[in-house]
């Protein structure tokens, strides 16, 4: 069985800067593969790539299917949730709204009610600020709604960008916690993007090393972990 | 105090329509940060299409209709042909393209329709005097016709799934794109949303001051003024902006500087609020780090 997300050599940029320079990677079928690596090296790159945000050179297939010409707002129907860098919070909205423009490719009025009832319960917080503007809530509750608002596009792929980002550890384990339920429950396959790279080995299947848009090192997620080399060479603990 | 009463009422009449042209302001400054000159002459060129349709013998209030939805179109074609392509140009860009729009729409007008001042009907029956004369029955039906148009807009974007992504486009089109909006679309929406809004202004507000190629300037220098003292980024504030200048507009008028300087209050306030509270009544203070 061909891999749920495939990049062949992938190429992308910001105007005459190039940032990756041609990777090749896969997220297989209901696993969590992770990207590592330090400021700069174009781990969000690769995630604006693969959702569109950026158009990127070379080949992305999802389910067989190229995507690399498509935008951002088609992609998403194809079944790919993206928790954004910066988590993307709509500030001026509240919670509730944030949450409807997840589910606004949706158009199963009852399965969406089911999921907004899910989120609660994996996220009960959010049902307490339900009617609160989303500006208002802290670093770790946003990161939450954005999680929720991926999901509830009812994604095949989930893409995390820095979930970690910003929050205080105990916050970070609460938030992986949960993101461990939701793997389970939902089955939905993972690529996520960390620095805090102890952490997304222990929660990953498979790893890939990125070094200024270009992958090291590749391997299982449990290998690297023990990879004395590595570990001190690229992942700094 | 009767003659300070009916310039307050007859103010509220007028702001009606600057609230309205001051929304359909506001609307496209959330989603593009740019001020549309070329709303009012947008508006006038509508109002001529309703008095073409009229003066072809098409009932009032069908020739009502027929303009905004044409005027819908036309927003939604301006924005895709002419504003999109500078999306991303400098700031000066974008003012050429406005301003050039101003230009051409009113030549255009007065070559197609000529300069001479038309009458315009009204729905409500021209002036009888209504309410002990405070109000004429027309500016009563004007103010009803906008009052109605506006709160169907607050509906809209309050309590649709549509409003709702029209909104996320214009706050963060990142994240609007990534839960599925296709933000392009709700641009060239927001366009015709607001050149529709202006489409019902200039056509309540012709059979007052009458229409020519140049009926809207004065009054989008009103509805600017509103707009701002409301809060550039504030619907609300626009609207709420638009009656307070309406009011004052005609008060002064009324009482301190006469009908000849009139206009005058609208400048004067347009630089009162950018020297004393830019951000308007209701309007957020725009904060950035160096």
């Amino acid at each position: 069985m061909p891999a749920l997300l495939e990049a062949r050599g992938l190429h992308a940029g910001y105007g005459q800067t190039k940032v990756l320079h041609g990777l090749d990677f896969a997220v297989e079928q209901g696993r969590t593969t992770t990207l590592l690596g330090a400021n700069g090296a174009g781990k969000t790159t690769t995630l604006r790539a693969i959702c569109g945000l950026i158009r990127p050179q070379g080949e992305v297939r999802l389910a067989d299917k190229r995507i690399d010409r498509e935008p951002a707002e088609e992609i998403v129907r194809r079944g790919v949730g993206h928790v954004p860098d910066g988590r993307g919070t709509l500030m001026e909205l509240t919670v509730e709204e944030n949450l409807r423009l997840g589910a606004y490719t949706r158009r199963d009025r009852n399965g969406v009610k089911a999921d907004f009832e899910r989120m609660f319960r994996y996220f009960p917080r959010l049902k307490e600020r339900y009617r609160q503007q989303a500006g208002t809530l802290s670093g770790g509750e946003q990161q939450m709604l954005a999680i929720a608002r991926a999901l509830l596009v009812k994604p095949r792929l989930l893409l995390l960008d820095e979930p970690s980002f910003g929050l205080a550890p105990l916050i970070v384990a609460d938030i992986f916690e949960i993101l461990r339920r939701i793997r389970a429950d939902e089955g939905v396959s993972i690529l996520l993007v960390e620095q805090n790279s102890s952490v997304a080995l222990d929660f990953a299947d498979h790893a890939y090393l990125l070094e200024t848009g270009r992958i090291v090192v590749s391997g299982p997620a449990a290998d690297l972990r023990k990879d004395e080399a590595v570990r001190r060479a690229y992942l700094g603990y | 105090m009767n003659g300070l009463a009916h310039q307050v009422i007859s103010g509220l009449a007028s702001g009606s329509i600057y609230a309205a042209v001051a929304l359909a302001l506001v609307m496209i400054y959330q989603a593009t940060h740019h001020v549309n000159f070329a709303q009012g002459e947008m508006a006038t060129l509508s109002t001529y299409i309703c008095l073409t349709l009229i003066n072809a013998g098409v009932p009032y209030w069908g020739a009502f209709v027929i303009t905004v939805i044409v005027s819908f179109v036309m927003g939604a074609v301006v924005e895709r042909v002419l504003i999109r392509p500078v999306n991303n140009a400098p700031i000066l860009t974008v003012v050429g393209v406005f301003i050039g729009l101003l230009l051409v729409i009113n030549a255009m007008d007065g070559w197609i329709f000529d300069y001479i001042i038309k009458p315009f009907p009204s729905p409500f029956g021209g002036g009888q005097p209504m309410l002990d004369g405070f109000i004429s029955s027309h500016e009563l039906g004007e103010t009803g016709v906008t009052l109605i148009v506006l709160l169907l807009v607050y509906l809209f974007f309050r309590h649709t799934t549509l409003g709702l992504a029209m909104r996320a486009a214009a706050f963060n089109p990142t994240s609007a794109r990534l839960c599925g909006v296709r933000v392009n679309r709700m641009l060239a929406l927001g366009w015709g949303l607001a050149a529709a809004i202006g489409a019902v202004a200039g056509m309540m507000v012709a059979p007052i001051v009458f229409l020519d190629p140049n009926m809207m300037f004065g009054i989008l220098i009103y509805a600017f003024a509103g707009a701002l003292l409301g809060g550039i980024d504030s619907p609300l504030g626009a609207v709420i902006g638009g009656f307070i200048v309406g009011v004052l507009e005609n008060v002064f008028g009324a009482y301190i500087v006469g009908t000849e300087l009139k206009l005058t209050v609208a400048l004067i306030i347009i630089v009162a609020v950018l020297l004393i509270k830019p951000a308007g009544l209701l309007g957020r203070p725009v904060q950035s780090r160096v």
